[in-house]
């Protein structure tokens, strides 16, 4: 649904060049959740905004639904990007319109006529559950409240992509977590393919089917968050199940990938006579999968068959402080 | 004082026609004078905004004529650039005399003025907001109409404001030299014939006018403005 090759951006600042993407490959599939996490500055607005063409890319090229955004002209861009929905952290909602105004915005660009529009925009802000704030003006609202008008104004043109640029970042935790449960509905229910970015480990474990970790304006790795939960060395991984260090001698860190029906320790320590110890540990929910990830201490004579026992299961087994 | 106020109560009858005709040529300038101002002052604001570098019609060799423009019609003291129009009030209105020679220097002093404000006003607005609609699909010219001059509505409402009573001002300056209007009676009937009457009565004339254009300025900002 979303493709992008070999995206370089350099910015000229003071006559020096800064580089705020390095090569990026991106490919979001239709019908998933993609997200890209990193710092401040490691580019990921820069790149999300290349997308719709909001910055053009030094080089490289974006394909968006089948179409070559990079290669259009301004008419056919405008025409484009209003299949593209975008919300926005700060939710950039026009201050002199009322909420059905603001929603009615992108139909207005679209040419739908006035009966129509008003048709349309109740039907979203019935979809966003605020079916009751039509009348009112954004400075009325509440953060949640507005980023759920911001939704409702991206979906107003049927999109077939959501990018969202960090929209739960000036959000409390309960307002994020309702407005990610939003967004994962909408995606269920609409089939609606989203790509977003934030600095938030938390929105990746909550909502995503695809993750990238970016840094100095490149992708450290990206797939499908299960796999790369399941690659050894994952950054993702660990910094999903952020586990304390341990010095503890013969300490591995054991990562299940799904969750298991089968009693797996006690069947280590009887069918191999190793004493297991659990130091730390930690289980989520990702991707609607469970998945954990502990810090055991496997000691005993056939430490090695059962570490192969656990690989062989499915697990992923590294010693720690390596 | 009860002597000095009893006084000036009694000589208001005789005063009234002189006053009451003065006010409305002071009006009559102004209230023209304020079209003008908001007919070009307006683009001309809008385009000292969009024209810079990064803006929705960056144009790095008009922005600074813009800029220079406004800043030499701005620099003049308005005394000064009445005198220098004096040729272009005649080619326009016919005279230099009177309310309807003054309101080509009016106009032509308080276009600058109302366009730095309209410039100011402009640029207060959310740059997010603006980006949200070129992600929108949105024509150049709709976020002007449709984001731009809404969302600063209250920032133009105050900027115009401002221009009626500079307007008021520079129209009783425009008094000295035979523009007409409560300046004129001022000078002539308070300053020249020493009459301290006409010289009140114009004061709480023009206190009166500046007071309800901005009572009535900031009614209208408390109705537009939803922030």
């Amino acid at each position: 649904m979303i493709e992008a090759v070999d995206l370089h951006k350099v910015y000229p600042v003071n006559k020096r060049r800064v580089v705020a993407l390095d090569g990026v490959d991106l490919s979001v599939e239709q019908g998933e959740v993609y997200g890209v996490v990193g710092q401040s500055g490691a580019g990921k607005s820069t790149l999300l905004r290349c997308v719709n063409l909001l910055e053009r890319p030094t080089s490289g090229r974006v394909v968006v639904d089948g179409r070559d955004m990079t290669a259009l002209g301004a008419a056919d861009l405008r025409r484009a990007r209003r299949r593209i929905g975008m919300v926005h952290q700060h939710f950039a909602l026009l201050s002199s319109r009322t909420v059905a105004g603001n929603i009615a915005f992108p139909l207005e660009n679209a040419g739908v006529p006035r009966r129509r529009r008003g048709a349309r925009v109740a039907e979203l802000l019935d979809l966003v559950g605020l079916g009751d704030k039509a009348k009112a003006y954004p400075a009325q609202l509440s953060g949640g409240q507005k980023q759920r008008v911001g939704i409702a104004r991206a979906l107003a043109s049927d999109p077939a992509v959501l990018l969202s640029d960090e929209a739960t970042s000036a959000l409390d935790p309960d307002t994020t977590e309702s407005i990610l449960e939003l967004l994962r509905d909408l995606n269920r229910e609409l089939g609606l393919t989203i790509l977003l970015i934030t600095h938030e480990m938390d929105v990746i474990k909550r909502i995503c089917d695809s993750a990238a970790i970016m840094e100095s304006g490149t992708f450290l790795e990206s797939g499908k968050v299960l796999d790369l939960i399941a690659t050894p060395g994952s950054r993702l991984a660990s910094s999903l199940f952020p586990l304390p260090p341990t010095d503890a001698p013969d300490s591995v860190a054991v990562t299940y990938p799904r969750a298991y029906d089968e009693p797996l320790m006690s069947e280590l320590t009887r069918r191999f006579g190793v004493d297991v110890n659990i130091l730390a540990g930690a289980v989520e929910q990702v991707a609607g999968t469970s998945v954990g990830r502990l810090n055991v201490q496997i000691q005993g004579e056939r430490r090695d068959g059962a570490l192969r026992f656990l690989t062989d299961k499915g697990l992923l087994v590294q010693e720690a402080g390596r | 004082m009860i002597d000095a106020l009893t006084e000036f109560a009694d000589r208001l009858p005789g005063m009234q026609e002189t006053l009451y005709y003065g006010t409305l040529d002071t009006l009559y300038m102004v209230l023209w004078a304020t079209v003008f101002s908001v007919l070009f002052g307006l683009p001309l604001g809008v385009l000292l905004v969009t024209t810079e570098r990064g803006g929705l019609t960056p144009a790095p060799w008009l922005k600074p004529v813009l800029g220079a423009v406004v800043n030499i019609g701005r620099s003049l003291p308005f005394i000064v650039l009445m005198v220098a129009v004096l040729s272009l009030t005649r080619l326009l209105t016919g005279t230099t005399l009177g309310p309807t020679a003054a309101i080509v220097p009016l106009s032509i002093g308080a276009v600058p003025f109302f366009a730095r404000l309209v410039e100011t006003a402009v640029r207060e607005v959310d740059r997010g907001v603006v980006e949200a609609a070129h992600a929108m699909g949105t024509r150049k010219s709709a976020i002007v109409g449709k984001v731009l001059l809404p969302e600063a509505l209250p920032g133009l409402v105050a900027a115009l404001v401002m221009t009626v009573v500079t307007l008021v001002s520079y129209s009783a300056m425009a008094g000295a030299i035979g523009g007409g209007g409560l300046g004129d009676v001022a000078i002539r009937e308070g300053y020249q014939r020493f009459d301290d009457h006409y010289l009140w009565a114009t004061v709480i004339l023009l206190v009166v006018i500046v007071q309800a254009a901005q009572t009535i300025g900031d009614l209208v900002i408390r109705r537009v403005s939803h922030r």
